[in-house]
């Protein structure tokens, strides 16, 4: 018990000093160093929280794919880092911001220590629920059946950010390949990380996709994972991003949303509900869903680190 | 003091330090990186939320769980919008800064 204590509270005050770091530190590569090891860390947080669902999405996403993202900004975004960091606010605007902001994390500090006892919860109901979709995990259970529309719709958004990405090509280059061309030479350690890493990486994906209806993972997981996989690929120089002209390639991106919508459609005349599953067939179509997802979700991930084409598309 | 009520303290500090973040960094990779920190401080409350509804044979209310995976995905999705909208400012200026008055030109009369 007291052991246990001790170990959260010197992650939580481990968690603070890097964010604390993140914000402080001069130089922006060194934040984002910063803030991958804090998604990390925070991962660790999550696991002690009971939620080792979202502790694999933050280590996956929150700390790997965004900070792969960041650190590609800040090496274009070198040469202008001097300049804007003359812009520097004055002492007196920080500490009023300090304060304005010490004021809000007490009030929120507050009212979560203020709420309610015993806690609302849903947690009876989603048990109590799940024999019905033939899943084990709760977690899976509320994104893909209780509250499937909200993972329809964040699919939506995830293309939409995705268009939003592509839209930032000038003419001239639309539809040609994305960025994060590199120049890696043969014997760098990236090219060697790149061939070793992505079949154990592609097995552990599946695994989590597989898994996800009983145990901690899922499609989100999975697809986040691929996607590291193809990015290393990609920056090792290996292979090349297809041009984003490519019919396969909008298939792909396409497939999971019109695939849920359409077994949610169907829900209609076989459920009586848009998104309900017949009872005896719950469990396959989820996994056929979540198949589908961790392809359109390892795509899109890929793509929006990948970000807009920058290379004039090959001849037809 | 439970450890719900300490990752629930450290939630709040961070919504807090990613907020001042935001406000005093010109440089806008550095707001969406302090925008990130403050956005992971409220899913940590969402966790602490879900932690205290432990039911049900349950260690956590599975609902909020899910919707913070969810949501670390859109924060991802608008993170990475961001950056690329930065990018092309960066190219298109060679400025990666938004300054709030545009400088006055030399000479110019007022």
């Amino acid at each position: 018990m007291i052991i246990a204590w001790t170990f959260d509270a010197i992650l939580a005050i481990i968690v603070l000093a890097v964010a604390g770091w993140t914000i402080a530190a001069r130089d922006t590569f060194a934040a984002v160093i910063g803030f991958v090891a804090y998604g990390l860390l925070l991962a660790l947080v999550w696991v002690r929280l009971a939620a080792p669902d979202v502790a694999l999405t933050e280590a996956a996403i929150g700390g790997g794919m965004t900070g792969v993202l960041l650190l590609v900004a800040v090496a274009r975004l070198r040469a202008a880092q001097a300049a804007a960091a003359a812009e520097t606010p004055g002492a007196a605007l920080r500490l009023v911001a300090g304060g304005g902001c010490a004021v809000i994390a007490a009030a929120l500090a507050a009212s979560v220590l203020l709420l309610s006892d015993p806690a609302p919860t849903l947690a009876p109901a989603a048990a109590a629920n799940l024999p019905q979709t033939g899943l084990g995990n709760p977690i899976t259970g509320v994104l893909l059946a209780y509250r499937a529309l909200d993972t329809l719709l964040e699919k939506v958004v995830l293309l939409l950010a995705l268009l939003g990405v592509w839209s930032l090509a000038p003419d001239r280059l639309w539809g040609g390949l994305p960025g994060l061309k590199r120049h890696a030479r043969g014997d760098d350690p990236l090219v060697f990380l790149a061939r070793l890493l992505p079949p154990v990486g592609i097995v552990i994906g599946v695994y989590l996709l597989w898994v996800g209806a009983d145990d901690p993972g899922g499609a989100f997981q999975g697809g986040a994972i691929l996607a590291a996989m193809w990015i290393l690929a990609l920056m090792a120089g290996l292979i090349d991003a297809p041009p984003v002209s490519r019919r396969w390639l909008r298939l792909v991106l396409v497939a999971g949303p019109v695939v849920f919508f359409a077994i949610g459609l169907a829900g209609f005349p076989l459920a009586g509900a848009f998104l309900a599953y017949p009872e005896a067939y719950a469990k396959p179509l989820i996994i056929i869903i979540e198949v589908v997802l961790t392809l359109s979700i390892a795509a899109i991930l890929g793509l929006l680190v990948a970000g807009p084409p920058e290379r004039a598309p090959p001849p037809p | 003091m439970s450890a719900t009520i300490l990752f629930a303290l450290g939630g709040s500090a961070l919504v807090g330090l990613g907020l001042y973040g935001v406000i005093i960094h010109p440089e806008p990779l550095r707001k969406i990186l302090a925008f990130n920190l403050l956005g992971s401080g409220v899913f940590l409350l969402f966790g602490v939320v879900a932690r205290r509804g432990a039911a049900a044979g349950l260690a956590a209310d599975p609902v909020p769980q899910a919707i913070v995976i969810t949501g670390i995905i859109v924060a991802f999705a608008a993170t990475a919008l961001a950056v690329a909208l930065l990018l092309r400012l960066f190219e298109e200026t060679g400025r990666a800064t938004l300054p709030t008055d545009p400088p006055p030109a030399a000479g110019a009369e007022p």
